[in-house]
């Protein structure tokens, strides 16, 4: 199979390459010819170009105790499901002092779901309670990462319930309730 | 007797027996099995446990319910039953069902070839698009399929001098007649099969009344008596949606067997105050966050396992010594106790004050500082907490006079008198402990939010900040904590005996 996406994937870039080098010879060739016959092919093969939207996401503050906003570019994402992973992925990316993310390093994002109510959930890799440095502040602001970052940026998501490495779970470190989805809470950002 | 009706009967008294054995043995070591109770008959299911929980094979409940099972390239199991379908993913604990999520206790789980699905796949999942009402009554091991009246009995003796009374509730109801048979009286339920889960009696005495109450069929109790039984009186009552069976047990008077036994008096009504602040305080509970392999936040100098223990028994010791309280620790070594076990130790032995403690951590070294949490709950948690004062059934079957509130809610109704008490500690802090900016908070904390008491859960410092750290594995800091929190229980119990908040 995968021997089968190679095949594709190459005759993809030689379409490309030949669309392109078509392009800049034809007018040459033929300049009454009609160039865009084969210009045509060339947006199907590379990716759209990048589209991104405004998103706000959350990482620890100053003080320590409390979560701080920024805007960011996030990837487009075609429909809820799809903008809400991008959404989260854009999350829990590693960042760079002096910012500093309350998602553990290394936890990986394995799936989001949204039902028709509203309710998201996201299902994130065990690290995120293994790594968990522990400590009622740091899991709270763990947890209102999460939550935060799907129900500001996005109107249709209501409540989010974090799942570890596909199960539900209590708490990440011992401290804050995950049973059941959470709605968004800006007590926790400064 | 007609020849060709004896089939029949043994037919039925075999699955009677069936029936009444599973259910006798539903909740021994035997080989797990599901039962299956239906208007045809009776079938199990094996289970098998995984981690802790009970799965069924998803090809046995094919078979039990024609259901269609596909499993498809990229792993997904679509289950199907008459053009309605559930969706597993392998790794997910959750199914679409007809198009809507629901979530399950664990994903789906390989055993071979065989998919595993945990049983509350049967209730949750495929009780919605199937044809006709799937019950499960996971205690008792039971599936029943349609339209089979299966009561669940409470049984519950009370005993007095001369006397004893047995009470039995079947909910949903289920008349019964109760007739003597030499030493034992039978109880005839008009059922298709009981489920009894809880342990029928506590181990009788040789001058008990009541030796034994055992199943003898799948609709009949048997209530073995003692050799002083002299007579009974049975009384059926409608409580709700239980019917209940109040069985009077007189004995024999020992010297004087001219006087008349005393007629029994009913056992007092059960009636936990839930939600009702005492105007008093007993006992105390003291949580020490954390233990065992949980070590909760480390520094270099200290972990927070340690720090909440030893915390925990020197405001004991005060509090102990100084105001004769009776203080509970819901760990008094270094081990992991389960956050339900411990709020449930404190419910269990009525504390009237339920105090967590805990130490900080953040991912900015420079934070410090001590601050006191209370619950916090979701607007339709509380309210739905606010109107749950209607008397319910209870889970094992049967009705108490009991006002139930979810386990998980029970602190909704303490909130306000635990927020005094967290305005109490943080007064009482003040000079002694170094407070966080904000010294009170609230947080859906999981450890607060079934206990049926006032509850707070206290961070005593920063031990990701190495100044606090050092001073917080220091004599002066602990003594200093456990006089603050004595200190705010003394003004809230004379705040409570005054009436006052």
């Amino acid at each position: 199979m995968s021997r089968g996406l190679l095949a594709i994937g190459v005759i993809a870039i030689v379409a490309v390459l030949l669309g392109t080098l078509l392009a800049s010879h034809l007018p040459r060739v033929s300049s009454t010819a009609t160039p865009r016959a084969v210009a045509a092919p060339a947006p199907t093969a590379p990716a759209p170009p990048g589209r991104k939207i405004k998103a706000r996401l959350f990482y620890v503050g100053d003080d320590g105790m409390r979560l701080t906003s920024v805007e960011r570019d996030v990837a487009y994402g075609e429909g809820a499901v799809e903008q809400a992973r991008e959404i989260v992925a854009a999350q829990i990316a590693p960042v760079v002092e002096p910012m500093v993310s309350a998602v553990p390093p290394g936890t990986k994002l394995r799936a989001v779901f949204l039902t028709q109510s509203g309710e998201a959930y996201v299902d994130l890799s065990r690290e995120l309670a293994s790594a968990h440095p522990g400590g009622t502040v740091n899991e709270l602001l763990t947890v209102y990462t999460i939550v935060n970052a799907l129900t500001v940026n996005l109107p249709a998501v209501t409540a989010v319930q974090v799942l570890v490495d596909g199960k539900e779970v209590d708490t990440l470190a011992g401290h804050v309730d995950l049973r059941q989805p959470l709605s968004k809470n800006l007590a926790w950002v400064q | 007797m007609n020849a060709r009706s004896i089939p029949h009967i043994s037919a039925a008294a075999t699955l009677a027996f069936l029936m009444a054995l599973a259910a006798a043995l539903s909740s021994q070591t035997a080989a797990p099995a599901l039962t299956l109770l239906s208007k045809e008959g009776r079938r199990t299911l094996p289970l098998a446990m995984v981690a802790d929980q009970e799965f069924v094979g998803l090809d046995d409940l094919a078979s039990a319910f024609q259901l269609a099972v596909r499993e498809d390239a990229l792993g997904a199991i679509t289950v199907s039953y008459k053009g309605k379908t559930i969706v597993l993913t392998p790794d997910q604990a959750l199914a679409s069902v007809a198009g809507r999520l629901v979530s399950l206790p664990a994903p789906p789980s390989r055993s071979g070839r065989r998919w595993l699905v945990p049983v509350e796949f049967v209730s949750r999942a495929l009780g919605p698009i199937y044809d006709v009402r799937l019950d499960l009554r996971k205690p008792s091991r039971l599936l029943l399929v349609g339209d089979v009246r299966v009561p669940r009995l409470t049984l519950r003796y009370d005993t007095q001098a001369n006397a004893g009374r047995l009470t039995i509730d079947a909910t949903p109801g289920a008349p019964s007649t109760v007739s003597q048979d030499g030493a034992r009286l039978t109880i005839k339920f008009d059922a298709d099969a009981l489920d009894v889960t809880n342990p029928l009696l506590p181990p009788p005495g040789p001058q008990s009344l009541v030796q034994a109450v055992r199943l003898v069929d799948a609709t009949t109790l048997a209530v073995d008596l003692g050799p002083r039984f002299s007579g009974f009186r049975a009384t059926s009552q409608q409580v709700e949606t239980a019917a209940r069976v109040a069985i009077d047990l007189v004995a024999q008077a020992d010297s004087t067997p001219a006087a008349p036994a005393p007629p029994p008096t009913p056992p007092p009504e059960f009636l936990p105050a839930f939600g009702q602040s005492s105007s008093a305080i007993h006992t105390i509970a003291i949580d020490p966050g954390h233990g065992g392999d949980d070590e909760g936040v480390r520094s270099a100098v200290l972990k927070e396992k340690d720090l909440t223990l030893a915390v925990a028994r020197r405001a004991r010791g005060a509090i102990e010594a100084r105001l004769g309280l009776r203080v509970l620790l819901t760990r008094d070594d270094d081990r992991n106790v389960p956050l339900d076990e411990r709020t449930a130790m404190a419910n269990n032995n009525k504390a009237d004050l339920f105090i967590s403690l805990h130490a900080n951590g953040s991912m900015r070294p420079a934070t410090t500082g001590a601050a006191v949490f209370c619950a916090a709950f979701d607007k339709d948690a509380a309210q739905a907490a606010a109107g749950g004062t209607e008397r319910l059934p209870t889970f094992g079957g049967g009705l108490r006079d009991i006002e139930l509130l979810p386990w998980d809610l029970a602190q909704t109704r303490h909130l306000d008198r635990s927020e005094a008490f967290a305005g109490l500690l943080a007064q009482q802090f003040q000079g002694h402990v170094p407070l966080a900016s904000r010294a009170i908070d609230h947080a859906p904390l999981r450890v607060l939010e079934s206990a049926n008491m006032p509850a707070v859960l206290i961070e005593l410092g920063y031990l990701t900040n190495p100044e606090q750290a050092r001073a917080l594995a220091g004599e002066t800091f602990q003594n200093n904590v456990a006089q603050a929190i004595f200190d705010a229980i003394v003004r809230f119990r004379d705040g409570a005996a005054g009436g006052t908040r």
